[in-house]
């Protein structure tokens, strides 16, 4: 059987709904990827327990709340402290262009911003898969 | 290859949940050293007893799963869940949502949460569910909860799978009799009637109990049917008290070693049926395949075609 790829998506914090989230979860099922949606109010332990237990290759986040540069570092503490670093951690939010550098640098991957396509986020997915 | 395999065995039997996660996705995908990994924790299963829960769509199955799941843990077992949705015919890709619904268990240690897609496999749902079942079962997981949507075949996958098997219907769930004709009643050794906060429950209750009070049965266990509202916690200690009364059922008189051998039995001519079917398609009896439909098929019956394939497989069989 073909190696299907798994992807969480979650959204962490308080704030508000989660519409984009889903937009991405039903395009990366259209793609072919098994979405596990993981819904609102994520905590960056619960995103990485979760993580664990799916096996998933990839963790999106959306982060609309602003709290991208305390999450995303988070996430990636409780990744490499559980071993699971060798999975891509990206997402989508407003993120100004030197907080993407700076979490990129952290190791997190490419970041999309409220304009960007879905079609752009899992051709994003699909190339970091076929590269590992 | 089996090193790695043996080193993951190793972590499963300690619980490692990195490990029993690996295990997980090497068997759902059947790589490399599977079949090892599997008869490997094979002494080790059998422990854990296997629930269950299948019903249409939105009736509250990952509602339930969440409230029996806490009440559960307030026993001390641990509890495996096996959420499995539908993949999409079209794309092939699946949207599992059932955590949404278990969002208190995300974090207790002692909950292990896999969602599972159903992928393509046609009859096959009972065998993989049932080897991620294995997984937790090794693990030292005492109870195992397969939550499923209730299409067709694959809750009857699911109650080969199961040792307990609960129906969810809900009020709108409408003709009971319908339900009766796919099969539902069959399966179930208990009914939950969710959602019965709505109109129609009580209602619903009494046509679901004369449809069952009709039904003939060879067994003497009747299931019963309880009204619950999961999203409430309402009605499921009485629900955990009627499962409990099914397992020591289950217990007595060797039904339990009856319905796992057969569980088992149904696994070796899974397996058998699949390994055969494996290599039986090769490229040239693909291609084969591909000119008959081509260009042969108004000269020869699909009969004989097949006959002729066989045949030197079947000579092997004398
Ligand atoms: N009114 C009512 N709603 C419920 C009940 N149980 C679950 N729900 C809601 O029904 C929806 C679907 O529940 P879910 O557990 O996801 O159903 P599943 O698709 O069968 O797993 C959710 O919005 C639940 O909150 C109930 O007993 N009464
Ligand atoms: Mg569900």
């Amino acid at each position: 059987m073909a190696r299907k790829l798994r992807v969480l998506i979650a959204k962490p914090g308080l704030d508000g709904h989660d519409r984009g989230a889903k937009v991405v979860a039903a395009a990366m099922r259209d793609a072919g990827f098994e979405v596990i949606y993981a819904g609102l109010r994520q905590t960056p332990e619960m995103i990485v327990e979760t993580a664990i237990q799916e096996d998933v290759d990839v963790i999106a986040l959306s982060i609309l709340s602003g709290a991208h540069m305390t999450i995303f570092p988070k996430v990636l503490d409780l990744m490499k402290e559980n071993g699971i670093n060798d999975k891509l951690l990206t997402g989508g939010g407003i993120i100004s262009e030197e907080d993407v550098e700076k979490l990129q640098k952290m190791g997190v991957g490419k970041l999309f911003g409220p304009g960007a396509s879905t079609r752009d986020a899992v051709q994003y997915v699909k190339e970091w898969a076929d590269e590992k | 290859m089996s090193k790695i395999i043996d080193e993951l065995t190793k972590g499963i039997l300690e619980g490692n949940r990195n490990a029993i996660a690996r295990a997980m996705t090497t068997i759902e995908n059947e790589e490399d050293g599977y079949v090892r990994l599997l008869s490997n924790i094979y002494e080790r299963i059998g422990r854990a007893y296997r629930i269950g829960i299948t019903g249409p769509p939105g009736s509250g199955k990952s509602t339930l799963t969440n409230h029996l799941t806490k009440i559960l843990r307030k026993e001390g077992f641990k509890v495996g869940i096996i959420a499995v949705d539908p993949t999409s015919p079209f794309t092939g890709g699946a949207i599992l949502g059932d955590r949404i619904r278990m969002h208190d268990l995300a974090l207790d240690k002692g909950v292990y949460i896999r969602s599972m897609a159903t992928r393509g496999s046609s009859g096959g749902l009972a065998r993989q569910a049932t080897e991620l079942a294995d997984v937790l079962d090794a693990a030292g997981y005492d109870y195992v909860i397969y939550e499923t949507v209730g299409v067709g075949q694959v809750e009857l996958d699911i109650a080969e799978a199961a040792d307990t098997t609960i129906v969810l219907l809900v009020p709108e769930s409408g003709d009971i009799i319908q339900s009766l004709k796919s099969g539902l009643m069959e399966i179930a050794d208990i009914f939950v009637l969710n959602k019965s906060d709505r109109p129609g429950a009580e209602r619903m209750q009494k046509d679901l109990e004369y449809a069952l009070h009709l039904r003939e049965s060879d067994h003497d266990w009747h299931p019963k049917v309880y009204q619950t509202v999961a999203n409430q916690g309402k009605g499921t200690e009485e629900l955990w008290t009627e499962m409990k009364n099914h397992r020591s059922y289950l217990d007595s008189e060797n039904h339990l070693v009856n319905k796992r051998d057969r569980r088992l039995k149904n696994r070796i001519e899974t397996v058998i049926r699949q390994r055969i079917e494996f290599h039986f398609w090769d490229d040239k009896r693909k291609k084969i395949l591909k000119n008959y439909l081509e260009s042969e098929k108004e000269k020869l019956s699909p009969y004989l075609l097949a006959e002729k394939m066989l045949e030197k497989l079947l000579k092997t069989f004398k």
